[in-house]
């Protein structure tokens, strides 16, 4: 069992997300916004169709059934790379994912906001912490449409802070280090 | 019961590969979680127990609310094995198409597949050439599935060694994972084909998945304890485990050749396999 204290945030995000730390446990309840990869493109073109201050980004395709979340765990989080900085210039506090996301964006979200871990492959569980508001662009389809979900209290751990601290980046590091890194295994 | 109508065989593969697909997504099979279990008792590491108590909690979670593990419910990878006394014909294909679209419908799966340049979704994860099938001659008339996400199937690679470079075969696993860090969610189950040509040894790479995971010759073992000792730990927060176990395959190849493939699973190692009853 995990023990230690967890930290409770509700959307929308104020300076309070300034404190936390990389490896802080938070419970995050309130509205998220889906996006992938086709949403952000949207997004990008057409503009955010809800009011991004204090948002917060969930990097997830669910499963949706009968207006009901079924599963809706984390995407891969390093395909928006490239198109993110847009929503922290917009306001947007938090991106929720998994597997962490590179050194541009730890440097969008430096002073402004974090990114959220939550646990790949736990779609399950994840549903059963969310209610289901709405959707945007429907027409992306399941996977890439932007849902409005509240959350209750799903469990995360803050994987890159507002002060530059990064997971995912010094286990990156310490691997390539065992390794004998090279380099010669740029990662994308 | 032996039915000689084409359109019972339909119905019988098309009903085994929906309770296969039903039985994948939602509940993994007990070597797995035996595995996840074992890894999760070891840790120490904080953040990796974290990640732990939420994986363990979403396995019991999807098997008492009757839902997919993963919301990536993959696309879907078909093994059948043909008895003699079953004709191997587009009935099986066709038949295989309808038990996925059923089960997109009703477990539901997310309908992932689409046209790789258009990108259009076609809504019931069947497409040219999907489902992926592979059939051969077998005592029992059975279909297996491995429905396969994109998360730990896009960090797969395949490397064309020379025949002098056997040494680098562990290099080529280490490397997958370096490049791989966090995105495959491990804790992972690599799956590494060796030999055959550039194309078969992707396939032997994913079947190698289907093997138990409970036992490692002393080779699989020694890739294991290497990948493991990189420290990405599960989903890349770092952690002592990083793959919970490596599976081996291999097939005669060329005299000039030493093809590797590295097939990436994620924790949520899923398959199933259901007897075709007709």
């Amino acid at each position: 069992m995990v023990t230690g204290t967890v930290v409770q945030i509700h959307t929308p995000i104020g300076d309070e997300i300034l404190a936390l730390r990389a490896g802080d446990r938070v419970e995050l309840s309130g509205i998220v916004y889906t996006a992938r990869d086709e949403a952000h493109l949207r997004m990008q073109k057409e503009g955010i169709p809800f009011d991004p201050k204090g948002a917060v980004i969930y990097h997830c395709g669910p499963v949706v059934k009968d207006n009901r979340i079924v599963a809706a765990g984390p995407t891969t989080s390093s395909r928006m790379n490239a198109l993110s900085g847009f929503l922290f210039d917009q306001g947007i506090r938090a991106l929720i994912g998994k597997g962490g996301m590179n050194g541009t964006v730890k440097e969008q979200i430096r002073g402004r906001g974090v990114y959220f871990a939550f646990t790949g492959g736990c779609a399950a569980l994840a549903a059963s912490h969310m209610t289901l508001k709405g959707v945007h662009f429907p027409d992306l389809g399941m996977a890439e449409a932007v849902w409005v979900i509240e959350l209750n209290r799903l469990p995360l751990v803050v994987g890159i802070d507002a002060h530059g601290n990064d997971i995912f980046g010094a286990v990156r590091e310490n691997a390539r280090k065992i390794f004998g890194a090279d380099q010669k295994t740029e990662c994308v | 019961m032996q039915c000689t109508e084409p359109e019972g065989l339909r119905a019988a593969v098309a009903k085994a590969t929906y309770s296969a697909l039903q039985e994948a997504v939602i509940c993994l099979p007990p070597d797995v979680k035996q595995a996840i279990a074992k890894t999760a008792a070891s840790e120490t590491h904080a953040v990796a127990r974290g990640e732990y108590d939420n994986i363990t909690k979403n396995i019991l979670a999807a098997e008492q609310l009757g839902v997919p593990l993963c919301q990536d419910t993959g696309v879907p990878v078909v093994y059948i094995t043909l008895p003699p006394n079953v004709p191997f014909t587009d009935l099986l294909f066709d038949a295989v198409a309808d038990g996925i679209r059923k089960a997109t419908q009703d477990i539901p799966l997310r309908p992932n597949v689409v046209d790789p340049l258009t990108r259009h979704n076609s809504g019931d994860n069947t497409g040219i050439g999907m489902p992926a099938i592979h059939v051969r001659p077998g005592d029992r008339f059975t279909v297996t599935v491995l429905p396969k996400g994109a998360g730990a199937e896009n960090v797969s690679r395949v490397v064309m060694l020379l025949p002098s470079q056997k040494d680098k075969i562990e290099e080529v696993v280490l490397e997958t994972m370096l490049i791989a860090e966090g995105r495959p969610c491990p804790p992972v189950v690599l799956g590494v084909g060796i030999g055959g040509t550039f194309d078969s040894v992707t396939a032997l790479a994913k079947e190698a998945l289907l093997q138990p995971i409970d036992q490692m010759t002393p080779f699989e073992q020694q890739l294991c304890d290497a990948v493991n000792r990189l420290g990405i730990g599960p989903m890349g927060l770092g952690g002592s485990t990083t793959a919970l176990a490596v599976k081996v395959k291999t097939a005669a190849c060329h005299t000039a050749s030493l093809p590797v493939a590295v097939n990436v699973q994620c924790w949520a190692n899923r398959h199933a396999t259901v007897e075709v009853k007709w």
